[in-house]
């Protein structure tokens, strides 16, 4: 049986699982973003009191951090003082960063478990061997009652990616490749395994990427076979879990009746690649591009914010200025990676460039705040989406890239091929 | 409530309506019912909340409808804009999972979006799983609800359903 099925069987108390199948199972973690206050509002509709076990359920502010509006501010507090009466202590406030980078940082994902969280892109954790899933505000509402939500046991696909990685190449270019490739609902209502030699060179800061955007070919979970480097996190993080992690009746066996399809990339003469507007899989190599006016870059987010993104942000940034039509939005995923860059003076490097730094968090991405568009504007951006009004003016363009070809292009002022700087 | 029954005219839209055109991310701090409802398709269709009003629309769509976010904000705002039911080549799972919840009847039925146009009246039976066009009149069959997800849409969504069962044990598998 395929590890994630063994994560349902055993979430379910059941011996075994298929495709198709209808479930109910225990929730390990539920972590509720600053966005939905629709999840207190369904628990108290559906008679909510006390929530199901405090200790297993997260609070993070980070779509709307710090609060831009009155209403957002009004809903950070109720969610404050929902936990507070709740004593729910795992309440992330709006000094700590995007959810997707936090939650991991603080520990609370381990490979094996069950996690669910009031956003798409909670397909990351796969990269940890987590089956994790983005879910609604009611949804939410009902597992902070029972503890329990229903699944449908999906298919899986299983991606094998091959090849050296080549100079300037990063996981975020080798899954706008392959979302081109398969388009956006290749994985609808299924999960997705990366395997292959590339995966396993990859760091986990890389994998992370791949995990990240497979919400976008429409993935509910996503899943790595955890190694060494999985185990060195979480040795770091919560060396009690790795203990637990390590008595778990695992088997990592093969077995190629698991997969509904199997699909083969061969990444080794891969170019640098850039989704074009409005569509994520609307995809193109950077040279094919090249030249194209940008009027704000986005290095940052759930998806290109961790320390592997920003370093290599900063190697190409460092002694150099941007050009003076643009604005580089430098938005960390979270303040321990801010802390990191600080040490490693590429803020620094940054602030000599001519960015501008935004609190660690999700940042413009969703169009909330912190770096709206305006219509007419070309943003080229690390970040996982760009549908029509994303960033803000439905007039604006998105560009996506990896933080690599962002850094480059915001040089020059246009979208440039990055490995003419490395 | 539920309604076995759903008959309105058809408003049409295309291939991978995402929720942020559906429901603009700049909005997602309102949690009315009526200003949720305002916003509906505001960045594609002006004026939507304003044009549906008064009538019953259901709404169809080509494939992948509400890719992306996990915001329960996009059926929340055509249910509270007045629309009965969607109908789509296929839908994205967060939205999927959400309307069902939030008692919106979704429906997953091939190539639907080819044989209609816009303002068509049809009817939809959900309990057999077929749509009706009219002139000349003919049947066209849905993708059957699994009895888990018709028991939670029967209940009128999951606040009224956990509301009566108080837990979702009997969702497993088999009911």
């Amino acid at each position: 049986m395929h590890p994630l099925n063994q994560i349902l069987a055993r979430a379910s108390g059941r011996k075994k699982v298929k495709p198709g199948e209808f479930i109910v199972v225990n929730v390990d973690l539920a972590e509720i973003n600053d966005l939905y206050l629709q999840v207190l509002l369904s628990f108290k509709e559906m008679g909510g009191d006390r929530v199901w076990n405090p200790k297993k359920i997260t609070f993070i502010m980070d779509h709307y951090a710090p609060a831009p509006t009155i209403r957002a501010a009004e809903n950070q507090k109720k969610m404050r003082e929902f936990a507070l009466e709740q004593g729910a202590k795992n309440f992330f406030d709006i000094n700590r960063g995007v959810c997707h980078q936090v939650i991991p940082e603080a520990g609370l994902i381990w490979p094996g478990m069950l996690l669910v969280a009031t956003d798409s892109h909670t397909t990351t954790h796969g990269a940890f061997g987590a089956f994790s899933t983005g879910i609604g505000a009611t949804d939410m509402a009902a597992v902070l009652l029972t503890g329990e939500i229903w699944f449908r046991v999906p298919e899986i696909i299983k991606i094998n990616i091959r090849g050296k990685i080549g100079k300037g190449i990063m996981a975020k270019d080798i899954i706008l490749y392959i979302i081109s490739q398969l388009g956006t609902d290749v994985a609808l209502y299924k999960a997705v395994e990366f395997d292959g030699r590339a995966v396993k060179e990859m760091s986990l800061d890389e994998r992370l990427v791949l995990c990240n955007m497979s919400v976008e070919m429409g993935a509910k979970a996503t899943y790595i076979r955890p190694d060494e480097k999985v185990i060195e996190y979480l040795l770091d993080v919560n060396p009690e879990k790795y203990k637990e992690y390590e008595t778990m009746k695992w088997t990592e066996d093969e077995n190629s009746e698991d997969y509904e399809s199997v699909y083969n990339f061969d990444i080794g003469k891969l170019e640098p690649q850039i989704a074009l507007p409005n569509r994520v899989d609307n995809v193109v190599p950077v040279s094919q591009v090249a030249g194209e006016p940008i009027h704000q870059a986005l290095i940052g987010t759930c998806t290109g914010g961790r320390i592997n993104d920003i370093k290599i942000a900063a190697q190409i940034l460092k002694g150099r200025k941007i050009a003076s039509s643009i604005r580089l939005l430098i938005v960390p995923a979270s303040n321990k990676i801010l802390e990191k860059c600080i040490k490693l003076s590429y803020i620094q490097a940054f602030l000599y460039a001519g960015a501008t730094l935004v609190t660690p968090s999700c940042g413009p991405c969703l169009g909330a705040h912190e770096g709206v568009l305006a219509p007419g504007e070309n943003c080229i951006s690390t970040s996982s989406r760009n549908f029509p009004g994303r960033m803000g003016s439905k007039e604006a363009k998105i560009f996506l890239s990896s933080p690599a070809t962002a850094a480059a292009s915001s040089i020059k002022g246009v979208i440039t091929d990055p490995r003419e700087f490395l | 409530m539920f309604k076995p029954i759903i008959e309105g005219k058809i408003f049409k839209v295309g291939n991978d309506i995402d929720t942020d055109q559906i429901y603009p991310g700049r909005y997602l701090y309102l949690t009315l019912p009526d200003e949720i409802a305002a916003h509906a398709m505001e960045d594609i269709i002006p004026d939507f909340s304003k044009q549906i009003a008064g009538e019953d629309w259901i709404l169809v769509a080509g494939k992948n409808f509400g890719c992306g976010s996990s915001r329960e904000h996009a059926p929340r705002a055509l249910l509270c804009a007045g629309i009965k039911a969607i109908v789509a080549e296929s839908f994205g799972r967060i939205f999927y999972r959400n309307a069902i919840n939030i008692g919106l009847p979704v429906l997953k039925c091939p190539d639907f979006t080819k044989k209609v146009n816009h303002n068509d009246s049809i009817n939809i039976d959900l309990r057999d799983a077929f749509i009706t066009l009219y002139n000349p009149e003919r049947k066209i069959p849905i993708e059957k609800y699994p009895p888990q997800l018709l028991s939670i849409l029967k209940s009128g969504g999951l606040i009224p359903y956990l509301k009566k069962y108080g837990e979702y044990s009997h969702l497993n598998n088999k009911i």
